[in-house]
Parts: structure tokens; sequence; C-alpha cells
């Protein structure tokens, strides 16, 4: 469901340095009275990109965007949107539209009005309007609901007349505040997917803001994971997942388990980290900016750790430990292990159900080995 | 099976309301029926009752005497007789007095409500918009003076304006010769407004303040300015508290007796006076009942049209 590069990938805007960014945000800094809602924030985002800004409550995420349409005024700092600096311009001169995770829709006006809106302040002709309207109608698939008023609408439909009236104007960056936060689960599932499906179709650059991370993963070229006010990384969702540059971002993104050690030999081509929670020495297959005696951390994701009866292979004397399964949670298409070591720490496990009602799948209390791949860890210092 | 006895729930307690309520069940009243009877034995007491006395007394004429009215059923001989007289009710027409009462009693009030709400929309508007801590003390200095006697700000405001009065001394102060204010219809339009101010503010306050902020954003988004998104946005989604605070103000004006007589001048008609100078000047009880049923006629049935406008927009704003 994840938006299909329209571009080679050599040539993603964001991995070219001389591409010319559509929206710069240059060290913006927001505050309300002494709290720092964001502070210090760079960012680039290209042309028809699909650009999530991901965090937590009370991360900045909904401050930076709302900065984007105008509704607030950095401390410090510029935002500039296709070339021109648009820091202080007041939100009705901007040619940026946003969709409110509200929806906000005008409750006195029917979708066909509600629509039109920002059309009129224009100063369109009449005809031309109703074209648009028309098309809009039809883009987001609501034909006969034109003269209906918001409250005799569905959420879903509520949702995509606000979509309609945000994209109306044609504007060159489309903001969606949580544009998918109020829909039910199988509606969010098919909705995105629209969502995905206009914006290739009309190449808008669109910049979605969710506390959502699968949200995120789905719909985005890139990931900008925000944390108290600060952006803690910047990605293409493979990246954000398997090569988490933090503690934070790998533990926001999905499940992760997390292990303690020290460095105990630090080589160009590896890195071997005795980790006594793990109970054994993970083997890195490749060089990590660190120092021996260092403390840091190595996370790796539930569904990359195999587990197994008999003790396996391991050609480095490394990445393998021993546990216990203490609690099984079948989900059908895959089973999520929780393994006790024998260190007290828990790992969580997952793995695919492949055989069909299994009669000799691993089951609670068994003795298990645990084991991973020299690269299917972070190493992560901070 | 002894430990399962032990479980079982207490007997229920005997509550005073619970027997009350048996009893009243005893004899087919329902609590629900007894809450919905309350205010309607006080409305009929207290309300409907009056009315149709004074119904009644608008169909007799006067007569000296103790009532001041003849009765309108009389026995005779064995034979009862009912007599209602209409004069009072054509007198009103053929009078001129009282249709150029009650259409100066309409303008009055109607030019005050206009002017309430252009005073009134913009202080309810910065009350809901001021911040948090700010909105129950400003909330608070609009009723604030009903803390006083009304009569008593009244005579304050003749005080402002009479002829060596704070108004006049003040401008005495710069050369300007004084301005008469008391007993002219100006002096009624500020008593009026003055007094029914906040009338207008509490129902636009609570209407304004449960506007949602985001559709005003969504409206600047969309590229309009301030002075559009008021017109487009604020004042439709605000009708309902316009509508409500208007008739607040506009009912009780059309009717307003303190203020005309003590502010207005012999010129100032207004069907308050008229009635009052009825009922205790010409001592014609059955010709004042009939001004007050007339005006109440004539008020009450555009209140009920407008009444059923407002509620009509309501239930297009309900449930958004």
């Amino acid at each position: 469901m994840a938006k299909k590069p329209q571009l080679a990938i050599d040539t993603r805007p964001w991995r070219d340095p001389a591409a010319k960014p559509f929206v710069r945000i240059k060290n913006v800094t927001k505050k309300f009275g002494d709290v720092f809602a964001v502070s210090d924030v760079s960012l680039d985002i290209y042309k028809s990109e699909l650009f999530c800004l991901l965090g937590g409550s009370g991360s900045g995420k909904s401050t930076l965007l709302r900065m984007l349409a105008g509704f607030e005024e950095p401390t410090s700092g510029s935002i500039e949107i296709d070339g021109q600096d648009m820091t202080s311009v007041a939100p009705y001169n901007r040619p940026v539209n946003m969709m409110f995770q509200s929806y906000a829709l005008f409750p006195h006006m029917n979708v066909e009005q509600n629509i039109a809106y920002g059309l009129k302040r224009d100063g369109l002709p009449k005809g031309e309007i109703a074209d648009r309207v028309a098309e809009l109608l039809t883009l987001v698939k609501l034909q006969d609901y034109g003269q209906r008023k918001p409250h005799q609408l569905s959420g879903g439909q509520r949702q995509r007349v606000a979509l309609a009236r945000a994209l109306a104007k044609r504007p060159k960056l489309l903001l969606l505040d949580e544009p998918l936060g109020a829909l039910d689960k199988k509606l969010r599932e098919e909705t995105q997917f629209e969502l995905v499906k206009i914006q290739e179709t009309l190449g808008v650059t669109f910049i979605v803001v969710t506390h959502d991370q699968e949200e995120a993963m789905s719909l985005a070229t890139r990931i900008g994971v925000m944390n108290q006010g600060e952006i803690a990384m910047i990605g293409e969702p493979t990246d954000i997942y398997e090569f988490p540059n933090s503690k934070f971002v790998a533990g926001f993104i999905g499940s992760v388990n997390m292990a303690e050690g020290i460095v105990i030999e630090d080589e160009p081509d590896h890195v071997r980290i005795r980790s006594a929670e793990l109970g054994c020495d993970i083997y890195v297959g490749h060089g990590v900016d660190c120092a021996p005696d260092q403390l840091l951390w190595w996370a790796i994701r539930p569904e990359k750790i195999q587990l197994s009866r008999e003790k396996p292979e391991s050609p480095f004397d490394a990445n393998v430990t021993k546990g216990m399964v203490e609690e099984i949670g079948y989900l059908g298409d895959m089973s999520v292990y929780q393994i006790l070591l024998e260190s007290g720490k828990r790992l969580r496990v997952t793995q695919t159900n492949t055989v069909r009602g299994n009669p000799d799948s691993i089951t609670w209390d068994e003795e298990v080995y645990l084991t991973w791949g020299d690269s299917s860890g972070s190493v992560l210092t901070v | 099976m002894s430990s399962f006895d032990s479980e079982l729930p207490p007997p229920p307690r005997r509550r005073p309301w619970t027997m009350v309520e048996r009893g009243l069940a005893a004899v087919g009243i329902s609590g629900k029926a007894l809450v919905i009877a309350a205010p309607a034995i006080w409305l009929t007491v207290f309300f409907l009752v009056p009315l149709l006395v004074v119904f009644g007394i608008s169909l007799s004429v006067k007569q000296f005497g103790r009532p001041p009215y003849t009765p309108l059923l009389t026995t005779e001989g064995g034979t009862v007789q009912l007599t209602l007289h209409l004069s009072n009710y054509l007198r009103l027409f053929t009078d001129n007095l009282y249709v150029a009462a009650y259409l100066s009693s309409i303008k009055i009030a109607f030019i005050s409500t206009v002017i309430t709400l252009i005073i009134g929309y913009p202080m309810a508007y910065a009350i809901a918009r001021a911040p948090d801590q700010w909105r129950n003390i400003l909330l608070m200095l609009v009723i604030l003076p009903f803390w006083s006697s009304f009569l008593l700000r009244v005579y304050a405001l003749s005080g402002f304006m009479s002829g060596n009065g704070v108004i006049n001394q003040l401008l005495g102060v710069f050369g300007i010769p004084p301005v008469v204010m008391m007993q002219t219809d100006f002096a009624v339009y500020v008593g009026i407004v003055y007094t029914y101010l906040p009338f207008m503010i509490l129902p636009l306050y609570t209407n304004l303040v449960k506007l949602d902020g985001a559709l005003l954003e969504a409206s600047a988004d969309l590229g309009a300015r301030p002075l559009r998104t008021f017109l487009s946005i604020t004042l439709p989604l605000s009708m309902p508290g316009i509508i409500a605070g208007s008739m607040l103000v506009f009912i009780p004006a059309i009717g307003e007796f303190v203020i005309p007589s003590l502010l207005g001048g012999p010129s100032t008609l207004m069907i308050g006076r008229v009635l009052w100078d009825e009922f205790f000047a010409n001592t014609n009880w059955p010709r004042a009942a009939a001004v007050a049923i007339a005006m109440l006629v004539a008020v009450v049935i555009p209140i009920m049209l407008l009444q059923r406008a407002q509620d009509a927009v309501q239930d297009n704003e309900m449930s958004k």
C-alpha cells in the first residue's frame, strides 16, 4: 500500500544532494510561554512527496504542521514553500491547504458549498466553480451527496468531503492532520489506499501528521519521527524500521528487543558485544563507530530471531542463547513467543505459522535456543 | 452450599423516596407523572388562570363599584346570563392612541434590540475568545449589575443624563451648552439598551463559546480574510444565539413601563404606560385587560413564528 516510488531509486530527490527542496523548514523553533513545542527543526521536503510526521502526543508534530499552514508563527527560524519565504504570511495568502483532524466542515453548508468555499474566495466564475466541484465529487466518489449537510454523512464520507475541500484550490502543498484518525480500522485501511492513489494521480505534495506508525509506514515516501519537539530521525519507512538511529526510534516504531552490552572487539569489519542480559556474545558483521569497553545497546526485531529445540551452529561462538517459553500469543498468521532468558530478561520472538495446525510447534515451558544473523540487529549508541 | 448463601446481595435499604414512590404507585401515579405535574400545576395556577381572568375582565365593561367591572355571569330570575362585551377591543382599533402606542412600542423595542445586538455581539465575542482565566471574570462583570436594584440603576441613569447631571457638567467643562437628554426617546433607548444588554450578551456568549475554532482556521486556510470568515462562518453559526438574545430583549422591551415612565417624556408613547394609565388613572380595568390581551396576541404570534424558524436552524446544526 505504500506509495510506489515513481522514480528510479537513484533519482529519489532526497537522495540527490543537488535536488531543490519544495518545502524548506530551517531551524524552526516554537515556544509557548517557556515550553518548547518545536525546537530547532530543519527539514527539507521534495515535490510530490508524501511525507509523514510521526510522533506521540506533545511531540510537536501538529505545531509544526500548523506553522506550515500559517496558524502559528515560528518563534525563530524560517519556512520556505516553493522558494518563497512563508514564515509570517497569513494563512489565507498561502498556496497551502489543510485537512483538519476534526475535518472542520462548515455545518451550515452542504457538501457542494463546503467544497466551493475556497473557490468562491478566489472569485472564480460560477460555472467554473460548479465544474470543479463536480470533478472533486467524482474524485472522492460522492457524486450523489452534493446536497447533503455534513451531519447527514458518515465518518468516512465526511473525511472525503474534507479531502475534496482541501484539494479544491489545487494547492501546491496539502497538509493532513491525522487524516484517518477518526475512522474505524477497516475504513482506515481502505481510505489509506485511496489517499495514496489520489496523491499519486494529482502529484500534490502531501505532509501528513500522524501518531499511528502503521499509517505512517504504509503511506509515506519518507517519515520524520518527532520526539519532544525535535526530529529524531528522517528516512524512508524501511530505514526507520530496519536501521533506527536511536533507542527512541527503535522503540517507537514496531516492537523491539533491546539489550545492553559492552564492546569487547572493535574491528573495521566486525564488532563483538558481550551482553550479560542475553547471556551470550553478539557478533555484528560490520564495523560500528564505537570504542572498546563502550557501553551500548543492541536492538533486534521479534521477527528476526529464530527459535529451535536443537542448539544451532554458531560460527563465531556468538548470537545463540537459551531460554524458556513463558507465553505464546497465537495471532493466526504468526505466533508471538515470550521467552524468559536465564538472566531473567524476556525476549519477544515472532514466528510465521507456515504449517497448518502444526502439532509439533514449540509450546509452553519448553527450553529453546534463540539465534539471529550477524546483521539482524542494530547497534545503538544513543 | 452455605457459601452461596453468604454471597446473596444484601436486602435493599428502605430509602424514604422508595416508600413515597410505592405509595404513589399504589394510587396509580408514577414518579415521571409527578415530575411533569409539578411545573404543569404551577403554570396553571400562576399563569394560565390569571391570564384567563384577565381575558374575562377584558370582555366586561367598566362600572363604578368593587370590582370596577361588570360580572360576566349574572343570575336573574333563575336564568344564568353570560354577557360578553367586545367594545374594549373595538375601541383599541377606533382610538388612534392604542394603535399608535402599539406601533411606537414595537418601534422602540425593535430599535433597542438592534442597538443591543450591535453593542452586545462584539462583547459576547470578546468574552468567548478571551483566555480561560479571564472569561469568568468578564462574565461576572456582565451579570454584576443584576446584584443592585433595577430601579436604582434607572434612577442613576437619570442622574447621569439630567440637565445638571454628570454628562452635562462634563460638557460644561469644555464650554459646550447643556444637552437635553431626559424626558426624550433618547433616554428611553439608553435605559432599555443599558438594562437589557446582559440578556443579549449571555445567550450570544453561550453560542459563540461553542464555536469550533477549527472552522475559523479552515475558512482562513481556504483563503477567506477575517471579515469574510466572520460573515460566512461566525455570523450564520451564531444565528440561534442572535435570535435567542433578540427575543429576550425585544419581548420585555415592548411592554416596558418603568423605563419610559422614569426616563421618557410625555411624548414617549409606549403600551406599558397606556396600560398603566387605563388601570390606575382611569380605573378602566376592562380596557386595560383588553390592551394587555391584544399586546399578547400581537407579540406572541410573531414570536412563535420566530421560535419555529429558530428550531429549524437548530435542527440543522444538530449532531454536526
